[in-house]
């Protein structure tokens, strides 16, 4: 099987957010993998392989559109395991998910993946839209928000249990989607692709850490740059930042002594009770 | 010049609460576009809903098809494309719940339209201002595309009043090709609380409460306000709770009137999720953690002790009403 994980650098959101004439100050940010994101790839990673005793039968080819540096972080998700990247190159000021999801759709007919899996937002601008848009454009069903997955390969289908208001909404997709993951994909049982024992459980909150080893052989690993102009992207995106501002600030609350003091104030100051 | 398209979701027969935010939202994008407001029903049921809805604009249109019964994106994105074009809408809005996310941007690729997710304030007919980096600042983006897509955050909109009584019109769901998906079954999460997203009042809990029994503590406070509940990442995660407590950053956004954060540390993705409600109390038994920084009321307490003193000290004041 092989498997397509778009990846995003976002600046490290434990960093204080900083403005400058009008727009977000990244001088001196520090970077990270979209969180969704390693988890995407963490979740290719439990479907192509035996948890038990980690032999790979399938490709992950990850994707990232995103400046020169950001290939440090594509590293990163090599390290983890993925197979091979494909990097193009653009200024953030240059792309909106409208260029994203035109270069990920040529990059799809290209590669011809079976599932493209990724992250269900960007944690920096939050937008949770490319996944849903790129299935729309390939005309592939779509499983988002998924919090566990069931790959049955002989049938060539999914079952995704997805996040949704009110529950948990099983739904199930033939091969040729896309999924989007949410944080709880990455539970010790979450993914279960037919191969890893059921009793083998994944470890910790989160993805995995790269091994020494895996940084090693990310290094000899694959990484081929591309332009916008190889997809005809034009480097002027139609979704335009006019400017950001910080919200205003919230007035400065108190500490109170006891449970009486703190009734009595929410009672009588605040008229919340 | 354009119409907005509302794409609402509906239940027995009413709209829910969460598209009247949307319905605010739309109407003034509709008086920038110099247009009006089309509410859009799709699925089963959906005539049952439309008399309700037409109090809401001057337009209803319902799509009704058995093959439409359960939400599924891949059915219902081409509709929704379909009767933007029909109805002459520029455009395309729904309140950013779990069918509004997964469904817009579907719609959105299907019209290359440009979408603004999960917006705070309509600015201009095609600007709007909406969170990012979880709530830590607010984005003013304009979006040039012939059509537009918006979902809207539910948090930052009134409920729509009713505006009269507008016509409903029936339009045909065409072909309905779910590309082989199919919805298998919802585990729903029944509670006779109110919704977590419209509430007045939550109640949350984080990891300090130790484990799901320890939440009957919380439940009975939350039960005495009439309160929803709700949780951090670090309760669902362990399962403590359900999942769709979750508050946050990718959980759901509240801005109750009055929200109690219990032995929640206050991450900022938690922030992200409840910063806009109007007063907050935390207790937590480290003074040093950052939920104190937002909260208008901080307790330096053990749970334990405090949270049933807590109950006990609401019941006296509201026995002395
Ligand atoms: C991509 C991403 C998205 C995320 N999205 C969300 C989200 O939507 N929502 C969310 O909540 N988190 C989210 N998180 C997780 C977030 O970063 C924190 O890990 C999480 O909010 C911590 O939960 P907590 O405050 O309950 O736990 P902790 O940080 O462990 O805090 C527990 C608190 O309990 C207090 N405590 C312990 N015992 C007691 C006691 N007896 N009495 C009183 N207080 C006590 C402690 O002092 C501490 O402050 C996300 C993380 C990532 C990476
Ligand atoms: N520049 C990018 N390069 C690669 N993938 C991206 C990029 N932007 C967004 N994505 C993917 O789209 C997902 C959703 O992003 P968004 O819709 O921007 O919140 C992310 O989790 C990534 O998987």
């Amino acid at each position: 099987m092989k498997i397509l994980v778009p990846v995003k650098r976002v600046p490290d959101p434990t960093q204080k957010t900083k403005i400058k004439d009008n727009h977000i100050d990244l001088t001196g940010a520090s970077w990270i993998v979209n969180t969704f994101d390693e988890y995407a790839v963490e979740t290719a990673l439990r479907l192509i392989e035996n948890g038990a005793d980690g032999s790979k039968h399938g490709e992950i080819v990850v994707v990232s559109i995103g400046p020169d540096d950001a290939a440090k972080e594509i590293r990163t998700t090599l390290a983890m395991g993925a197979d091979r990247a494909i990097h193009v190159v653009a200024n953030d000021s240059e792309i909106d998910s409208l260029t994203v999801v035109k270069i990920l759709k040529a990059i799809v007919e290209s590669e011809k993946p079976d599932l493209v899996i990724m992250g269900k937002q960007a944690v920096d601008g939050d937008a949770n839209q490319v996944g849903q848009m790129l299935a729309g454009k390939l005309g592939w069903p779509q499983a988002t928000f998924a919090a566990t997955i069931e790959l049955d390969s002989a049938n060539k289908k999914l079952t995704v249990g997805r996040e949704v208001d009110g529950g948990v909404e099983y739904k199930q997709v033939p091969l040729n989607s896309v999924i989007t993951v949410d944080l709880r994909i990455v539970a010790p049982k979450s993914v279960k692709n037919g191969v890893t024992p059921d009793s083998h459980n994944y470890s910790g909150e989160g993805a995995r850490l790269p091994s020494l080893k895996g940084i090693m052989a990310a290094k000899k690993k694959p990484l081929e740059q591309k332009k916008l102009a190889d997809f005809g992207a034009e480097p002027k995106p139609a979704i335009e930042e006019k400017s950001v501002a910080l919200p205003p600030p919230r007035a400065a609350g108190q500490f109170v002594s006891d449970v009486p003091t703190l009734v009595k104030k929410l009672a009588d100051e605040a008229k919340a009770l | 010049m354009g119409n907005v398209l509302a794409f609402c979701e509906y239940a027995d027969g009413q709209l829910r609460t969460s598209a009247l935010a949307n319905l605010t939202a739309s109407r003034e994008i509709a008086k920038h576009h110099g247009g009006e407001v089309v509410i859009l029903l799709v699925g089963k049921g959906a005539q049952a809903a439309s008399a309700h809805a037409a109090k809401f604009a001057p337009k209803v249109v319902v799509v009704e098809s058995d093959a439409l019964e359960h939400y599924l994106a891949e059915t219902y994105a081409p509709v929704v494309a379909a009767q933007v074009k029909a109805t002459g809408a520029t455009v395309v809005t729904a309140t950013a719940t779990s069918v509004g996310k997964d469904l817009i941007p579907r719609a959105a690729a299907l019209l290359d339209a440009g979408q603004a997710s999960d917006i705070s304030k309509v600015e201009s007919a095609t600007t709007f201002a909406r969170p990012i980096l979880a709530g830590n600042a607010y984005s003013t983006v304009a979006i040039n595309t012939p059509v537009i897509a918006v979902t809207v955050r539910q948090s930052e909109f009134e409920a729509a009043g009713e505006s009269g009584m507008g016509s409903v019109s029936t339009a045909d769901a065409g072909s309905v090709n779910a590309l082989g998906a199919t919805f298998v079954k919802l585990d729903a999460q029944k509670s006779d609380r109110p919704d977590l997203g419209d509430a007045k009042v939550v109640v949350a809990g984080g990891r300090g409460m130790k484990n799901g029994e320890n939440f009957k503590v919380l439940e009975e406070l939350a039960d005495l306000l009439g309160a929803a509940m709700g949780a951090s990442r670090a309760a669902t995660d362990a399962g403590m709770v359900p999942a769709d407590w979750q508050v946050g950053q990718t959980g759901k956004i509240v801005a109750p009137n009055l929200y109690f954060a219990v032995a929640i540390s206050g991450a900022i993705q938690h922030l992200a999720g409840m910063k806009g409600s109007k007063t907050i109390v935390a207790i937590n038994k480290n003074k040093d953690e950052p939920i104190f920084q937002v909260a208008d009321y901080g307790l330096v307490a053990d749970w334990e002790k405090s949270v049933p003193e807590l109950i006990a000290e609401i019941k006296k004041l509201k026995a002395s009403r």
